[in-house]
């Protein structure tokens, strides 16, 4: 595929990821930043947030799992994520954190469980995507093209 | 490169200001979270700052110069380096607010500005950092703006 067409490509990806609502106007941001003494910001950045989300979702899930719940640790775990995923724009992550977080302070177990599923489904999602849209854009550097933005 | 271009990137060694058409300001950025570390870097060195990151309070007062053991030592020199320290609130251990008060308590570095972030919009939060003297409060996640102001502020304030 000529460069042109990777790069209509990445564009027509990148707005429906937008408009999906997985990420917002922070993940703008972050590709702003990046530049030709920082090429790779992006990556490097939403590759941290997946290391540190793996290690948050799978503390929690023992938080969660535990016969008593401790929903301070809970919620600190979850404080933790939402911080990270709103800083790198995953909106739809973010706002599963915020949902948790509410039923953190009813003390709600179940409804916590059932919050967590919907957080490790989001995550997922927007972890799939975001690993497609770092593939186009490898297909276009190896096309000797340059990386389109958004307007 | 050009060489007016030049005075602007932060990529002297610790020691070297250089006055030119943008004066390079030094910022201490605390943070717990290691992304938002990286993000804050990123977003002041792009605006010609030179930038030390510490990853909590402790660490901070450390660089500072400021901790306990260290207040009679020459250490103390080091932290007139930092034109402006602009932290998280809440980290484990000391807080933000924690920092701020250790910060404004100290003769040494009272003057520099301190600016709080949170991910948390808290009237009384807010305040009670204001009232304690920090320059400005920001909402996390910043923005390119939000640093812009900032740097803005810190030109007034003078080095």
């Amino acid at each position: 595929m000529e460069v042109g067409q990777l790069q209509r490509r990445f564009l027509e990806y990148t707005a429906s990821l937008f408009n999906q609502g997985l990420l917002d106007g922070q993940f703008q941001q972050l590709q702003q930043l990046q530049d030709e003494s920082n090429p790779d910001f992006v990556v490097e950045v939403v590759s941290l947030f997946f290391e540190d989300s793996e290690k948050l979702l799978h503390d929690l899930t023992i938080a969660i799992g535990q016969q008593t719940v401790d929903f301070k640790k809970v919620d600190a775990y979850v404080h933790q994520f939402k911080g990270s995923s709103s800083s790198i724009g995953a909106q739809r992550v973010r706002n599963a954190c915020i949902a948790i977080r509410s039923f953190c302070e009813e003390q709600n177990v179940e409804a916590c469980m059932r919050c967590l599923l919907q957080l490790k489904q989001e995550y997922s999602l927007v972890k799939d995507k975001l690993q497609d849209l770092f593939r186009l854009e490898q297909q276009i550097v190896e096309a000797g093209g340059a990386v389109p933005m958004l307007e | 490169m050009d060489v007016s271009a030049s005075f602007s990137l932060s990529k002297k060694v610790d020691d070297d200001r250089v006055v030119g058409e943008e004066q390079e300001l030094h910022v201490l950025a605390v943070d717990d979270n290691l992304i938002d570390r990286k993000i804050v870097e990123k977003l002041l060195k792009n605006f010609s700052c030179k930038v030390t990151t510490a990853e909590n309070g402790l660490r901070a007062l450390e660089y500072l110069g400021l901790r306990d053991d260290q207040q009679n030592t020459l250490n103390c020199n080091i932290g007139s380096k930092v034109n402006m320290i602009i932290t998280d609130y809440c980290m484990p251990g000391m807080t933000g607010y924690e920092l701020l008060k250790k910060i404004k308590e100290s003769s040494m570095l009272k003057e520099v500005p301190v600016v709080i972030m949170s991910s948390e919009n808290i009237p009384t939060r807010i305040n009670k950092c204001l009232e304690e003297g920090a320059q400005m409060f920001m909402l996390k996640p910043l923005k390119q703006s939000d640093v812009k102001k900032l740097r803005g502020q810190l030109m007034k304030c003078g080095s």
